[in-house]
């Protein structure tokens, strides 16, 4: 999609840059004159609210840690003196505690934009599951900076997490205990924590380089899930995405700040402002809401090596959706059916959350049980029946028609990119 | 390459194999510090010594616990009632059957040595709560009973024991 560079360096310099290093050129043909289709709504623009957001953590966090001791005897008060008395320190720990839950919001918008509109089905199977790493990989970010402030919270979910690998059959106890350093979380789990921590997230720019390479490889998905065909389907990143996106990152910022300056700890839980204490559990144990759909699933199978099997298939099924839905149409408009059982899935999804939250007993234990079977249904039952028996409505010849409605198209509001 | 022939190996597709498997050989072997540093180290492993814990003012009925190994040891001065309640239970019913005689060392049924870490996901259960009397874990709801095995919830196995013996009537050595 991204042709060859239609950059004209202007000044002496440009010009001796880009015969040398084209950069400018590549950032004019991926966000500049790069075509998106011109029926983009704003769903597609949850993936440059998550570069933002990547960007936020990164810088929070870059500067949490000049203030940061990793040791079990200090990295609470290390918290607390960046609470009280480092400058602004309450504010970048706050955007920072707040960031990862956007972050995920934002992801999880995204992902079910995908969803609804078939954006994981060839050509853009990989662009899929790159995505799906980029999940695992921001997953593991979170529960480890989560550990950090070595509060009871941050000490038990530590332990629970780590413990999921001790159901292995025969190596299980060994990981665990190299995983931790020790023979119990402690002082080496932290360190390590820490420095993975910091990795990670650059591991995650990484992977989303490789993420917009393949989207600008494949192109854009749209709301018609119907590829662009001629020039009046598409219009120029710049100014017509790059608007939009601004409009609603604007938008989500101000959601962002609403947490942070009005109800900081709202997501949090008051036990992490204990400090870590390895001989009393807190009563009630619940990860941070964006894990709590996994938790519920884990929680709901009575065995521990098959919850724990449950709860990593449930993302890892993720990655074979481009396979396992069957259907030849993308985009949920015109598939009637699905689109009913895409919001089931949505429901089902929320459902688990909330569930995950609640203690494990009687009957949230039984409607876990019931949500989970429905999620794995989902993906191994429903998503390749229906494209099979579903019957699609007719899909518009071009995007230009859908977004006229059939009329003549009356040459296209925006200009067309430029030939090259 | 600049082999001529396809058929039959060169001295030089020798060498380059040859050298191929040592450089592979190498990159791995390179994989083993990196690995091994992660487990414990040796302070942790000396820390990790055997330590002495005298019973003598353990009350009847009363749950101590102390750290051996950063983990949390029970121990359990169980009453007549809870000997007998831990001692009267059909084996068969249990997910992991075990005979509390196995549980604890002889002629000292009422010290009753317990890791207290839930088989499920490594929560400290809590003494005296849930159906058995024993032992109730609030991160998932699993129950041990007075022997400290498992009765029900998600939890596999029953509460491990430490390696522990009696020095004395009152002493024991965990370790
Ligand atoms: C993908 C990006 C990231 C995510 C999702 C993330 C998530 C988190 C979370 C959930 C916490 C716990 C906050 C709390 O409850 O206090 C945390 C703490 C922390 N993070 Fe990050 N983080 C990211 C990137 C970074 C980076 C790039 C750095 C450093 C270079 C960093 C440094 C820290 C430090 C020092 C803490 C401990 C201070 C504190 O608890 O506020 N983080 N992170
Ligand atoms: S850790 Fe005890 S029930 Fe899960």
């Amino acid at each position: 999609m991204s042709g060859h560079s239609l950059y004209q360096p202007q000044s002496p310099f440009m010009k001796w840059m880009e015969r040398r290093l084209p950069i400018a050129g590549l950032i004019h043909s991926s966000f500049v004159v790069y075509p998106t289709p011109r029926n983009l709504n704003y769903w597609w623009t949850f993936g440059g609210i998550l570069t933002f957001m990547l960007g936020v953590q990164i810088i929070t966090g870059i500067v949490l840690a000049m203030h940061y001791t990793p040791h079990v005897d200090y990295a609470f008060n290390s918290v607390e003196h960046i609470m009280r008395d480092v400058n602004y320190g309450w504010l970048l720990r706050y955007l920072h505690a707040n960031g990862a839950a956007m972050f995920f919001l934002a992801a999880y918008v995204h992902m079910f934009r995908g969803m609804y509109y078939g954006s994981y089905k060839e050509p853009r199977e990989v662009l899929w599951i790159l995505g799906v790493i980029l999940l695992l990989l921001i997953i593991a970010t979170g529960f480890m900076g989560y550990v950090l402030p070595w509060g009871q919270m941050s000490f038990w979910a530590a332990t629970v997490i780590t413990n999921l690998f001790s159901a292995i059959p025969l190596v299980g106890e060994p990981i665990v205990s190299w995983l931790w350093g020790g023979y119990a979380v402690g002082n080496p789990t932290l360190n390590r924590f820490y420095s993975l921590h910091y990795l990670l997230p650059f591991v995650i720019a990484g992977v989303v380089v490789l993420h917009i390479w393949a989207l600008h490889v494949a192109g854009q998905n749209n709301p018609t899930g119907v590829e662009p065909r001629r020039d009046t389907d598409t219009v120029p990143f710049t100014p017509y995405a790059t608007i939009k996106d601004s409009f609603l990152m604007i938008v989500f910022c101000i959601l962002f700040a609403w947490f942070v300056f009005y109800m900081p700890n709202y997501l949090g839980h008051a036990d992490n402002y204990i400090p870590a204490n390895p001989a009393v559990t807190p009563t009630h144990i619940v990860p941070e809401w964006y894990y709590l759909p996994f938790y519920a699933i884990l929680r709901a199978i009575p065995n521990k090596l098959m919850g724990v099997v449950a709860l990593g298939a449930s993302i890892v099924i993720l990655a074979f959706l481009p396979w396992l839905d069957t259907s030849k149409v993308r985009s949920a408009r015109y598939r009637p059916l699905y689109r009913q059982f895409f919001w089931v899935f949505v429901v089902v999804c929320v459902g688990l959350g909330w569930l995950g939250s609640k203690p494990a007993e009687g009957g949230y234990v039984i409607a876990a049980r019931i949500l989970t079977l429905y999620y794995f249904a989902h993906f191994l039952i429903v998503l390749p029946l229906l494209g099979l028996f579903e019957k699609t409505k007719p899909l518009p010849n071009s995007i230009t028609e859908s977004v006229l409605h059939g009329d003549v198209p009356l040459g296209a509001s925006a200009p067309p990119p430029v030939k090259t | 390459m600049t082999t001529m022939s396809s058929a039959g190996h060169t001295r030089r597709d020798f060498l380059y194999v040859a050298t191929g498997a040592v450089a592979a050989t190498g990159a791995a072997a390179t994989l083993i510090p990196l690995i091994a540093q992660m487990n414990p180290d040796a302070s942790t492993i000396a820390a990790g010594a055997p330590i002495e814990v005298d019973l003598g003012p353990i009350a009847e009925g009363q749950v101590i616990k102390v750290f051996w190994r950063g983990k949390p040891i029970f121990i359990n001065h169980r009453t007549k009632k809870q000997i007998e309640e831990a001692q009267n239970v059909n084996l068969a019913s249990l997910p992991d059957p075990q005979p509390d005689s196995a549980r604890v060392k002889e002629g000292h049924a009422q010290w009753q040595v317990l890791i207290g870490i839930c088989t499920h996901l490594g929560c400290i259960p809590i003494a005296h709560q849930g159906t058995y009397d024993g032992y109730f874990c609030p991160c998932h709801g699993s129950v041990y009973d007075t022997s400290g095995r498992i009765r029900s919830g998600p939890a596999p196995l029953n509460l491990l024991l430490p390696p522990y013996e009696f020095v004395s009537d009152t002493r024991i050595q965990i370790g």
